[in-house]
């Protein structure tokens, strides 16, 4: 096939120049569009282009606004406008064409009308506002392929905002007969997931029964849901795992129509997306991998064919095989496979298999050994693009031994490049493996002076960050520290003496910052000879103003030493008028500080690298400032945000780039901090040691994990044994040549680097030895080398196990201790029927229970106590809690009364509290001589929890001391003089308030009781108390104009949407009412389809609410000053909306 | 993912774009002729894949048109370059024998072909009857 359409194509130029041709048959020649493809194909030049669609453009501009053009004639205006605009000429003018023809065309005029919007609209465009109409009419069209055009479009592109709109009319077609419209819906459905995930939460199971699908098509099209959302979150996919693996195990096992096949293979395409689940489901998952290990054996075994579309798949099988949890014998076949590839003569594979490879060895290092001659082969290849994909490799492989050989490869690399972003990406690398890995300093040095000079003001700033603070923060070792510096001085000495003007920006500011900081260092070394070093570089043309002040930073920093106090004046002078600020502010500092040596000792100590900086972030020493301005009449500050809001709500002018351009000046002066040392030398004397920079190291060094690191923060920590094994070397002499210095790091290093032999073979396995080295320790090649630490995936493995483990154990210490079967019995025995739903009371409340409860509070109390229990339950059924959530509203709650045992401890609640909402008294834990039970109070103006302690021994407790803590809440003591002592079968009662500190769903309480008993040691129990933030929320009134300026005010918000309520009532005022009544919420209003709703968390943290009915669903705006409320109390509507 | 599709001719003329990342229209020419110059320069006997700053390109010649698709540097290589030729064989089965001028001719028929077949930059459909069924139905409906 591919052969005949190859031939065929061939032949194309000789057609070209011939008038009639077959393609061109069923348009006239002497068509406009014909006129205007004979125009371009004849074009000779850009010019001609030009005038020849100008023409053009002017012609099509002239004929749309006609109004005698039929849509015919419209239909090919618009192909004509596609064609200028993809040759880069904007056709506007006929945007607003394209979507009256989508609109009003019939069959293939509308499709062109759909595609013309789709080529000439980006989504965020307002006209595609106009094109909602249309497709919501062409979606109820009778006619299928006017539905299908209406969805092709909408999954292509459609407004966010629109989307409830006809979601409905999407979801239905679902469930059509045709599987073309089916696939085209679930595909409409992944667009709307994609740009609003929120929209579509609630059609989770729809896409189930798509992944079900009787028709392939359908399924596959669902899949692209599943990755997607499995992407975000594989916990909650896991269940599929099996669906998707006996889906492959068809595929593979060729049970699709043949029509599915491409060159014979069953629906590649197909397979690969599964094998893409398949691996981000079993990552990390023993029990999830198992189920796959057969279908992966299998699509290995089936790919076995010679065509590059199983090449193609395998390629995916073998990155899933090394993604999931291992398993040996599926490891070594898929080692193989990438053997096949690499080896492949097909310059496509072997890339392909470069890349596998590259994946693969961040798993298993040892098998970039198996393939070692193959990728130095690969480094001399002459394609770049292999080059460049094997040094990507040889980068994942890099170790303490071998990063000599592969730096310098890379070097190499980078000096032939030409492309920028190549060049930023493996500069990046080499700075990165050279702190790593460096094997000495003279190494280190001479590396990051390549990568300064070739990475130039390319590179990513924080690589020369990083390298300061290396430098900076110093060693174990005091005489460590100090030769790297010296190198450094020294390097850099002679790289000021040689031709300053070809080095780049950036590198001339780590000049002459370490120059500054550290060239007092070589006491043989003249600070007058640095300064005219120095003052050379002001003098050059291309010197930029940030390097002058650097530069000039340096100096001042130099005059300590005394002795060039004249040549400082002489640059102050001439700097001191420049027109750059900073550069002025900087000689003005250099002269200054040159005059007076106390300030400049305070100002600039020496050698105070390794002194932490103090940083007053919170800024208080303005804190006066800042009173007496207020005091003055000043407005008090409002961050950004509510500004710009506050702005814009006012509808005052749009004052947007005045809005934008804080966060910008603001972000880029933090940058300034960094780079230019302005601020570093006024509020420090250590200029590379300032906060903002660590922050920057160790962002780069995240990746590192599992990783030796032999350069951090500790400094440079190299096998130091290795180092001293090898061949001594001496201090280097302050002036060696580049030359000398790659000797001795061969020497230093103890990396055997290829010396040229006759035999290029040999050579290759020099190379080899020396890239390869310390990868294994069976190796033929390297004996000496030590393997990598155990591949990382498996060291993560062990620690999750370890937390699970702990987190279990936290678990058991909270929970309530289970009543034995002999308790159980007893209960039932003697409380009889009225016990038997109530399981988990532990034995020692049972006992007070008998030895009190029926006796002292018989009668009175046990009807008071029904009664509250009852109206608690009749009105607010979210508000009895458990411990463990929400329990289910009883639907009898008047006849089936509370346990015995809530009544009990009940009477003993204070007056004031027995009267208002309570939860249901939980059973928190016991022991044979106390137990302790909870229950909280809702109080209109705060939340308080009741804590009772019963004593079930014979003996008295004493000391009892109750401790209360917690991450969310903060929790206070209510009663005055908390009970110390609990005498023989008495309860006593702990109130404490709870006000909420910061937001969540679920809230909790962790406590800890101690107590001593008559005889025997202190005793300590501890508890934990869970509750849900809806207890903390309160109605909140207000009149609708409060609500309005208090809308405006707050910046955090979420949106979602609501399924409404539809039982009789209008949905509206049902939703609303249900979630005021579940959620304590107040209804400040409802206008139409539109409501407005306040409530307060505890306390006066404010939350508004504004709804809108969309369609069937109900989209909800929440408004808080508070963070993370809105979220929260969208999950407790959610919740109540759900359980009703 | 994918991020564009590009039929080029040899002569660097741009025949048919289609984007599925925003790119504004004042720099599709730049980067159209720069993805080109890029891919022309390349010997037969080089990778079909190459490096274009943050992404790459697969590349794919039918005798003076070049197809050309700039993808992620997640995405399989080689199940594009297949798509390519999926692609080229669908155009031939609608066309039978597809030439560049029926391409031209054809412009709006050839992008609702790929509409079919990409969608998001994710490749939708690669049925060879199912990708043309859409379009066999509207050419049936328009000539009766």
């Amino acid at each position: 096939m591919s052969d005949v359409v190859e031939k065929t194509l061939t032949a194309l130029p000789s057609l070209l120049s011939l008038d009639s041709q077959p393609g061109s048959a069923k348009l006239s020649s002497t068509s406009k569009l014909g006129n205007l493809i004979r125009g371009i194909t004849e074009l000779t030049s850009k010019h001609e282009e030009e005038k020849l669609i100008q023409r053009e453009l002017a012609s099509i501009k002239e004929q749309v606004s006609s109004p005698n053009t039929s849509m015919r004639q419209m239909k090919e205006l618009m192909v004509r406008a596609i064609y200028c605009e993809s040759l880069g000429y904007e056709a506007s003018f006929s945007y607003i064409h394209a979507i009256k023809l989508a609109q009003q065309g019939t069959v293939l005029e509308k499709r062109v009308g759909y595609l013309a919007v789709s080529l000439f609209l980006n989504e965020s465009h307002e006209l595609l506002l106009l094109l909602v109409n249309t497709v919501l009419k062409d979606l109820q069209s009778t006619n299928l392929i006017e539905v299908c055009m209406a969805l092709t479009v909408v999954s292509q592109m459609f407004p966010k905002d629109m989307i409830p709109a006809i979601l409905p009319l999407v979801e239905e077609k679902l469930n059509h007969p045709k599987e073309i419209i089916r696939r085209k819906a679930v595909l409409a459905l992944y667009k709307f997931y994609l740009i609003a995930p929120n929209q579509v939460q609630h059609i989770h199971n729809k896409f189930r029964k798509a992944l079900c699908d009787k028709d392939p098509g359908v399924m596959t099209a669902s899949l692209h849901i599943y990755l997607q959302m499995i992407q975000e979150n594989p916990e909650g996919y896991k269940d599929l795992t099996a669906s998707f693996v006996t889906i492959l195990k068809q595929v593979v096992g060729g049970k699709l129509p043949m029509d599915f096949n491409y060159h014979s293979v069953p629906a590649p395409w197909l397979q690969i997306q599964l094998l893409r689940i398949l691996s981000l489901l079993g990552k990390n998952d023993q029990s999830t991998s198992e189920i796959m290990y057969e279908v992966l054996d299998e699509s290995l075994r089936r790919a076995e064919m010679n065509h590059n579309i199983t090449y193609a798949i395998l390629y995916e099988c073998v990155k899933c095989i090394y993604t999931i949890h291992p398993k040996s014998d599926l490891l070594e076949k898929a080692a193989k496979c990438i053997g096949n590839f690499v080896l492949s003569p097909k310059i496509n594979l072997k890339y392909l298999g470069l890349k596998a490879l590259t994946y693969v060895v961040q798993q298993d290092p040892k098998l970039a050994l198996q393939h070692q001659m193959t990728i130095i082969e690969c480094l001399d290849h002459p394609d770049l693009i292999i080059k460049r994909e094997t040094l990507e490799l040889l980068f994942r492989i890099t170790n303490a031994q071998n990063v000599t050989v592969i730096v310098e490869k890379m070097l190499e690399f980078l000096h032939s490049n030409t492309d920028d972003y190549t060049t930023i990406d493996l500069v990046g690398k080499v700075a990165e493996l050279a702190e790593k890995y460096a094997p000495g300093n003279e190494w280190f040095i001479e590396t990051m002076n390549t990568v300064f000079s070739v990475g130039g003001d390319m590179m990513q700033p924080d690589i020369p960050n990083s390298f300061l603070k290396l430098l900076s923060e110093g060693f174990d070792t005091v005489e460590e520290d100090r030769k790297l510096r010296l190198f450094a001085v020294d390097s850099y000495v002679s790289l000021l003496q040689g031709e300053p003007g070809k080095l780049p920006q950036r590198f001339l500011q780590v000049i002459s910052w370490v120059l500054g900081e550290y060239s007092h260092l070589r006491e043989e070394l003249e600070p007058a000879t640095v300064m005219r070093l120095l003052a050379k570089l002001l003098d050059m043309k291309q010197t930029s103003s940030e390097t002058k002040s650097w530069v000039l930073l340096a100096m001042t920093k130099l005059v300590r030493a005394g002795q060039v106090f004249q040549s400082a004046q002489e640059v102050s002078e001439t700097y001191g008028s420049s027109m750059d600020t900073v550069l002025r502010q900087r000689a003005q500092e250099l002269q200054h500080l040159s005059q007076d040596c106390e300030l400049r000792a305070r100002v600039l100590p020496q050698d105070a690298g390794l002194e932490p900086l103090e940083v007053d972030s919170s800024l208080s020493f303005l804190d006066g400032f800042v009173s007496e301005a207020l005091a003055a009449g000043a407005a008090p500050y409002k961050p950004p945000h509510q500004r710009q809001e506050e702005l814009a709500q006012a509808k005052a002018l749009s004052l947007e780039p005045y809005g934008l351009s804080l966060p910008i000046s603001m972000s880029s002066c933090s940058i300034a901090d960094r780079q230019s040392p302005t601020l570093l030398s006024m509020s420090s004397g250590l200029s590379g040691d300032s906060t903002d920079l660590s922050h920057k190291g160790s962002s780069t060094t995240l990746k590192l994990d599992g990783v030796k690191r032999v350069w951090g923060r500790e400094g440079y920590l190299a096998q130091r044994e290795a180092v001293e094994e090898a061949a001594q070397v001496e201090v280097p002499s302050p002036l060696r040549s580049p030359s000398q210095q790659a000797e001795a790091d061969s020497s230093h290093s103890q990396t055997p680097t290829p010396t040229p032999t006759p035999e290029p073979d040999q050579e290759k396995q020099q190379l080899a030895s020396s890239l390869f080295f310390g990868l294994s320790s069976q190796s033929s090649v390297c004996l000496m080398g030590k393997s990598e630490p155990t591949p990382q995936r498996f060291r993560r493995k062990a620690k999750g196990q370890a937390s699970s483990s702990g987190a279990a154990e936290q678990i058991s210490n909270s929970l309530v201790s289970a009543p034995s079967a002999v308790d159980n019995f007893l209960c039932n025995n003697l409380l009889d029927s009225n016990i038997t739903s109530q399981v988990g009371i532990s034995s020692s409340e049972q006992t007070s229970e008998l030895s009190q409860g029926p006796a002292t509070t018989n009668g009175t109390c046990d009807t008071e106590a029904e009664s509250t229990d009852g109206d608690i339950k009749g009105s607010n059924p979210s508000l009895i809690i458990g411990d463990n959530g929400l329990v289910a509203a009883d639907p009898t709650p008047h006849k089936d009364p509370g346990s015995p045992k809530d009544f009990c401890l009940s009477s003993h609640l204070p007056a004031e509290l027995s009267e208002l909402c309570r939860s249901e008294i939980t059973p928190l834990c016991s022991n044979q001589s106390l137990g302790l039970s909870a229950c909280h109070v809702h109080k209109e103006d705060s939340l308080v929890l009741v804590v009772f302690i019963t004593n079930s021994s014979d003996a008295a407790i004493r000391q009892i001391l109750l401790d209360l803590d917690s991450e969310q809440l903060q929790v206070s003591c209510v009663s005055d003089s908390p009970v110390e002592d609990v005498t023989s079968h008495s309860v006593a009662m702990h109130q404490f308030s709870l006000t909420v500190k910061r937001p969540s769903v679920h809230v909790e309480v962790v406590g800890m009781v101690s107590y001593q008993l008559p005889v025997g040691t202190p005793q300590e129990v501890q508890f934990s108390y869970k509750l849900p933030l809806t207890s903390f929320i309160r109605p909140l009134t207000v009149s609708t104009e409060e609500y309005g300026t208090m809308w405006l005010s707050f910046s955090h918000d979420t949106k979602q949407n609501l399924t409404l309520i539809s039982d009789g009532e209008e949905p509206l005022t049902a939703t609303l009412n249900v979630l005021k009544e579940k959620l304590q919420l107040h209804i400040v209003e409802i206008i139409g389809m539109e409501g407005i709703i306040a409530c307060q968390l505890l306390r006066d943290q404010p939350c508004l609410m504004h709804c809108r009915v969309h369609a069937d669903v109900l989209a909800v705006w929440l408004r808080s000053p508070v963070p993370d409320l809105p979220d929260c109390l969208i999950y407790h509507c959610q919740r109540a909306l759900q359980e009703h | 993912m994918i991020k564009f599709v590009l039929m080029v001719n040899r002569q660097g003329q741009t025949r048919l774009s289609r984007y599925y990342q925003p790119v504004e229209l004042s720099r599709r020419a730049a980067l159209e002729a720069d993805v080109v110059r890029c891919c022309l320069t390349r010997k037969k006997d080089q990778c079909s894949f190459v490096e274009y700053k943050d992404f790459k390109l697969v590349y794919r010649q039918y005798a003076a048109l070049y197809i050309v698709v700039g993808v992620t540097d997640t995405e399989n290589e080689l199940s594009i370059y297949e798509l390519v030729h999926n692609f080229v064989e669908v155009l031939d089965k609608y066309f039978s024998r597809v030439s560049e001028l029926d391409i031209m001719f054809n412009l709006d028929r050839v992008h609702i072909i790929l509409d079919e077949m990409i969608q998001n930059g994710h490749i939708v459909e690669t049925n060879k009857s199912r990708i043309l069924a859409p379009l066999t139905a509207l050419d049936k409906m328009a000539d009766g």
